[in-house]
Formats: structure tokens, C-alpha cells, sequence
């Protein structure tokens, strides 16, 4: 207990510098305005701000991406509830009671809601992330190369199995992502696998540059392609934000409850806000006195799902931190700013980096505090950037892709690698193939290849290593168990119901 | 199939019948396709990494099994595209796909990282890249884009080369 308040002395002693609490504001600040606009997730508002952060040091760099991330996040619920248009996957639930009360006339409520349901999850994640990271690191830091093998192979699965569309096609996505993980100078060797003699893929091809191919360009490619965005914007002023006394009563328990469901799905692979917000909101239909309000602006099914998406949020970044392995395709992102730091990711960041570590779960507290302080007043300013039509809003977005991108190394290859995977990225979209799974795919690449290396290295050539030793072969039998599930048609029409609204590349 | 057929015909018509293989799911087919692709694209590209042993693996030992599965994968996508219904037809459709879009935007992604590998400038180079993204939309208002162009370019040179002192030369006459 006592080593706890030390910990999280260290890390506000870190967060709270005058220098981490620019960085915090000004990732929590540029997240939230770009995650307001349409169609842009978290995922590619990270992609796109990710070399802005380059220049820092990296526990500024770190505490300014995880601001973006959760900014980005909660943008989302604001388009949600003023246009009725999702910004990324886990609004489409916002969407479902945010937008009827801000036709009511009740958006102010319904965004203080929203922040202060974020807000709430949000301190309990940063506690939690602090109680259980460290036995869990402890834990990992016993792990040899065949239980890293194995777990990333689980969380490989894992998140095809959650992820929407077809299951076999998420997964040769991942065998495709492991692929692309290749490219570059093999570290064992030193010989160059898949770079078709450029000498720019000698690194490998950037997690960046895929992000923001993949999500950001095809993103743009099929909005334009699509039908025209038709904005529903709410034109009257927004007054009265504080909710009524009577609505923080009635949005207790709801925000409890989908903390709590948010805490347990942040964890594991791939399932994302999305899920949880979901759940949230059918946990508080089911358990509503009078289910009938909900979709017309039922003030719970704001709170529960909001709550849920931001617990979410927090926790998913544990398997991250402690065991070095992404659950998620933003996680991912992290993990990769991480390496270009030069740290190396594991549950050795916590006892060799400990301001690193306390000082980014420091930092989420008050970037959520930040946020909760930010909206209310900002609300005006989103409204102002939501009427702007798309038809001015993507050249932005493309030149500022144009030249985050071709800062990262001075080098047009980087910006015609992008231009390629955008092009490559839509054929693919159309074809129905989900991204998540590939970018988490494409991190993980190397550090499996190197663990299955390593453990053949120890065994001798006898693949049964990942099945003798107890921890590997549990995680073995789980991944086995999980196809199995998911491959049993009960499951799968379940599946295809729950993801049917989450559009892919949004987790 | 149920009309019939001249006597000629019976015995083509049969023989179609047969070999009853229809596409069933047009996305998976394609999808399958592209594995394979990818997959046999893999596999030739790793003919000379040295495979190595199990118990020594080599730098080409992980590619070939993954170039192996994903062969593996795209042929049973693309089977099951014959037996199971499903997936939306539709999305493949011609007037479905983007062409301009699909076509315009990464080109002039491709034109702006030449010129700014020229070191053509960093204002003209932007120029390029916002007038080249008004053209992607179906329709262009040529007042907004310019307008957009000059002020956008302006914020840009402004924020990254003021500000964060990125060492890009504004014009091609610049230092």
C-alpha cells in the first residue's frame, strides 16, 4: 500500500512538471478536435499526430500519444451527440441516446455526462492500472520465449476472433500483418528479408505509415466514394450544461456498472471500447425500470456505455505496460512510438523506466481531468468545426498526413509507401478485409519471430516446448478454445449481431 | 435452367450442370486471390534466405512457413467462396468503386513526395497536394480551393518550418 502512494508520488512528481503538463494538454487538446471530425478514429488521429511527437523526450512524447488517444476517444462522443454521426466505433452507442437528447434540447447534459461518466472511469482505470500492473509485471518477468510466443499468439487470435468480419479472413489479415513485420534487416543475420533493394524499408515499414495508409487515407478514399456525409447538425445554442441533480442520481449506478464492465474487457485482446460500450448499454436496458426510453434519449444509456468506452480506454493499456505485448491496433501505435524512443517494451520498463511507467498512469488521471475541464467550455468551438463541410475539412486532414508523414524520415518513400497502402488499403476495404488485427500483426511480427526463434534456439528444434510448459500451454489452449468457440455457429451469428454496427478500423 | 433445351444442346447443357461451380461470394473469391498472391510473393522472395534448421532456424525459416500458411489461407478462402453464401456483391460493383478517389488522391500523394524530394519547395509542393485533393471530391468549388490552398500553405509554413523548424526550403529559389 505504501509502496503504491510512492509510486504515484513518482509519477505525479513526473506528470505534474510544468514541461509533461504542456505535452498532456496540448495531446488531450489537438486529440479531441481532430477525433471530433467524422470518421476519424482514435487509430488515425494517433497515426496522424505521432511524428508532432518525435521531438520529445520520450515521457513527454508517451504522456502526449496516450493524451491523444483518450481526446481523440472522447471527440468521438461529441459528434456522436451533436451530429448523429459516430466519429469512431464505441460512439455509435453514444449515438443511440446522445443524439435524441440533443434534439430535446438536453445536449449539454448528455456531453457533461459523457465527460463526467470518462472521468470517473477514468480515475478508478489509473488506480487499477496502478494496483495490478506491477504483480502482473512480476509475473511476465518470468515468462520465457515460448510463453512470449505463445501469448502473442493468443492475442493474435484473439483479436480476429472479436474483430467483425469474416473470422478466416481476420486471420489470414494477421498472417499478412506478420508478414509486413518482416520487412527490413532480419537483427539475427543482418540480411535484408522482403525490401525489394529500397534502401528505406532496411527499417521496415513504419507503423506510422501503415496507420495512416490504412486508416487514414482509405479512410478518406471511401468516404469520398461513399454516399455524401448528410450532417443533421444541431443549429440551436446549446444551453444548460450541468445535468439536473435528479439525472447524476439516476447516472450512478449506470456509470459504475460500465467502469466495471470497461475494466474487465480493456485487458483482453482485442475487444474493444466498442464491446464494452455495447455491453454497457444492454446491461442498462435490461436493467432499466421503463426499457422503452432508451433510444430516445434515455440519459443512462449515455452514462453506462460512455463510462464503459473510457475504462476501456484506460485499461487496455495493461498488457501494453506490463507485459510488453498491444491488445488493441492503437496499442499497437503506442508500443511502436515506444521503440522509436529506444525503449524496449516488457515488463522490465516498470523496475529499469519507473518515471516512465508511474508518470504516464499519472498522467492519464489529469489528462481525463483535463478533459473534463476542456469540453464543457469547448463545446462551442466543436460545433463551429463540425459545420465546416467535409469538402474543406479532408485537404486539411490529407496535408497534414502529407507532412507528418514525410517529416518522419525527410524522405518521400515514406509519403509513396502511404500513397500505395491508402490505394491498396481500399481494394482491400471493399473486398471486406478488417486492419486491426493486420497492424497488430505487423508490430508484433518481429518480437514473435524472435521468441519463436529463440525457443526453438533452447529446445532444439522440438516444437512441443510450447506445449510442455504449463504457462505456454495454457495459452495454447485458450487460443484453442477461443477458435473453437468462435467457430461454433451459436457463437458466430452472436458475433455477426454485436458487430454488425462497428464499422472495421475503428477499435 | 429449368426451360428445355433442343435435343443439340442437351448433352453441353449436362455437362455444365456437372461442374455446377458458381462463385457464391465475390469478396471472398477476390480476397483469396490476393492471399495466394501474397502468399506465393512470400515464398519466392524467401527462396534465398537460408532456412536454416528447426533447432537452428535461419533469417528465412519464419518467412517461408508464414508465406506457406498464407497460400494456405487464400486457397481455402477462396474455396469456401464457391460453397458459402454470403458477403455483400454489391460493394464490388462498378459504379460502386471510387475511381476518382481511389485514383486521384494516392497520385497526388505520389506527385508530392517527388517534388518534395526534388526540394522543388515546400509552398509549391503543398500547393500541388491541396489543389490535387479538390479534384478527388465530385465537385469543385475552384474559389474555396484556392482559398483553402493560400491559407492552409500559409498555417503549414507557419506551424512547421517557423515553428518546428523543419529544414524545408519554401521555393525553388530558396537557400
Amino acid at each position: 500500500m505504501l509502496e503504491l502512494l510512492q509510486n504515484l508520488i513518482l509519477g505525479f512528481s513526473v506528470a505534474l512538471t510544468p514541461q509533461n503538463l504542456v505535452y498532456c494538454f496540448a495531446g488531450v487538446f489537438l486529440g479531441t478536435l481532430i477525433g471530433v471530425l467524422p470518421g476519424i478514429g482514435p487509430l488515425a488521429t494517433m497515426a496522424m499526430l505521432l511524428p508532432l511527437t518525435f521531438v520529445l523526450p520520450p515521457i513527454s512524447a508517451l504522456i502526449m500519444l496516450a493524451g491523444i488517444y483518450y481526446g481523440s476517444d472522447y471527440g468521438g462522443s461529441t459528434t456522436a451527440i451533436l451530429v448523429n454521426l459516430p466519429g469512431e466505433g464505441s460512439s455509435v452507442v453514444t449515438l443511440l441516446d446522445g443524439h435524441p437528447m440533443a434534439q430535446q434540447g438536453r445536449a449539454g447534459p448528455a456531453l457533461a455526462i459523457a465527460a463526467m461518466g470518462s472521468f470517473f472511469a477514468g480515475c478508478l482505470g489509473t488506480l487499477l492500472i496502478a494496483v495490478i500492473g506491477p504483480p502482473l509485471a512480476g509475473i511476465a518477468l518470468s515468462f520465457g520465449s515460448p510463453e512470449y510466443f505463445s501469448l502473442m499468439l493468443m492475442a493474435l487470435v484473439c483479436a480476429s476472433v472479436v474483430g467483425s468480419g469474416s473470422l478466416l479472413k481476420s486471420l489470414a489479415m494477421v498472417v499478412a500483418g506478420l508478414l509486413i513485420g518482416i520487412v527490413g534487416i532480419d537483427v539475427n543475420s543482418g540480411m535484408p528479408r522482403f525490401t525489394f533493394g529500397v534502401v528505406e524499408l532496411t527499417d521496415g515499414v513504419g507503423i506510422a505509415v501503415m496507420a495512416m495508409g490504412v486508416f487514414g487515407l482509405t479512410e478518406i478514399v471511401k468516404n469520398l466514394a461513399g454516399p455524401q456525409m448528410t450532417q443533421t447538425i444541431l443549429r440551436g445554442k446549446i444551453t444548460g450544461l450541468m445535468p439536473r441533480w435528479q439525472d447524476l442520481k439516476i447516472c450512478f449506478g449506470p456509470i459504475l456498472r460500465g467502469s466495471s464492465i470497461g475494466f474487465v474487457f480493456g485487458p483482453l485482446p482485442g475487444l474493444g471500447g466498442t464491446m464494452s460500450a455495447f455491453t454497457s448499454y444492454m446491461v442498462e436496458k435490461k436493467l432499466a425500470a421503463d426499457p422503452s426510453r432508451f433510444g430516445k434519449g434515455a440519459i443512462e444509456g449515455v452514462a453506462g456505455p460512455e463510462s464503459a468506452n473510457n475504462a476501456c480506454a484506460q485499461t487496455t493499456f495493461v498488457p501494453m505496460l506490463t507485459l510488453g505485448i498491444p491488445g488493441s491496433a492503437s496499442m499497437a501505435l503506442m508500443l511502436g512510438a515506444m521503440m522509436i524512443h529506444g525503449i524496449v517494451p516488457g515488463p522490465q520498463v516498470m523496475t529499469s523506466r519507473p518515471d516512465l511507467f508511474w508518470g504516464l498512469i499519472a498522467s492519464m488521471w489529469i489528462g481525463n481531468f483535463m478533459l473534463l475541464l476542456l469540453n464543457l467550455p469547448l463545446i462551442g468551438i466543436w460545433v463551429k468545426l463540425l459545420q465546416v463541410p467535409y469538402r474543406v475539412l479532408f485537404p486539411v486532414i490529407m496535408t497534414m498526413m502529407g507532412i507528418g508523414i514525410y517529416s518522419l524520415n525527410n524522405s518521400g518513400t515514406d509519403v509513396l509507401l502511404m500513397a500505395f497502402l491508402g490505394f491498396a488499403g481500399y481494394v482491400l476495404v471493399k473486398l471486406d478485409c478488417s486492419f486491426p488485427p493486420l497492424i497488430l500483426a505487423m508490430v508484433l511480427g518481429p518480437l514473435m519471430e524472435e521468441n519463436l526463434r529463440r525457443s526453438l534456439l533452447l529446445s532444439d528444434g522440438d516444437a512441443t516446448v510450447f506445449f510442455t510448459r504449463p504457462l505456454s500451454a495454457s495459452f495454447m489452449a485458450a487460443t484453442a478454445a477461443l477458435l473453437l468457440l468462435f467457430t461454433l455457429p451459436a457463437f458466430r451469428r452472436k458475433r455477426v449481431e454485436v458487430l454488425a454496427e462497428d464499422e472495421q478500423g475503428r477499435l | 435452367m429449368e426451360r428445355a433445351a433442343p435435343p443439340g444442346e442437351y448433352t453441353r447443357r449436362r455437362g455444365r450442370n456437372a461442374m455446377q461451380m458458381r462463385i457464391r461470394n465475390l469478396q471472398d473469391f477476390w480476397s483469396g486471390i490476393f492471399f495466394i498472391a501474397l502468399g506465393v510473393l512470400a515464398l519466392y522472395l524467401s527462396r534465398d534466405y537460408p532456412m536454416g534448421s528447426a533447432s537452428q532456424p535461419g533469417p528465412g525459416y519464419f518467412p517461408v512457413w508464414l508465406g506457406g500458411i498464407m497460400t494456405g489461407f487464400g486457397v481455402i478462402i477462396g474455396a469456401l467462396s464457391f460453397k458459402l453464401q454470403g458477403g455483400n456483391d454489391q460493394a464490388l460493383a462498378l459504379r460502386e468503386w471510387g475511381f476518382r478517389p481511389w485514383l486521384v488522391l494516392p497520385s497526388t500523394l505520389a506527385v508530392y513526395a517527388v517534388l518534395m524530394d526534388a526540394e522543388f519547395g515546400f509552398v509549391p509542393s503543398l500547393i500541388v497536394l491541396i489543389v490535387g485533393c479538390a479534384l478527388a471530391h465530385k465537385d469543385v468549388h475552384w474559389r474555396e480551393t484556392i482559398l483553402l490552398s493560400i491559407f492552409l500553405t500559409a498555417g503549414a509554413v507557419a506551424i512547421f518550418v517557423y515553428g518546428l523548424e523543419l529544414p524545408y526550403r519554401l521555393f525553388w529559389w530558396g537557400p
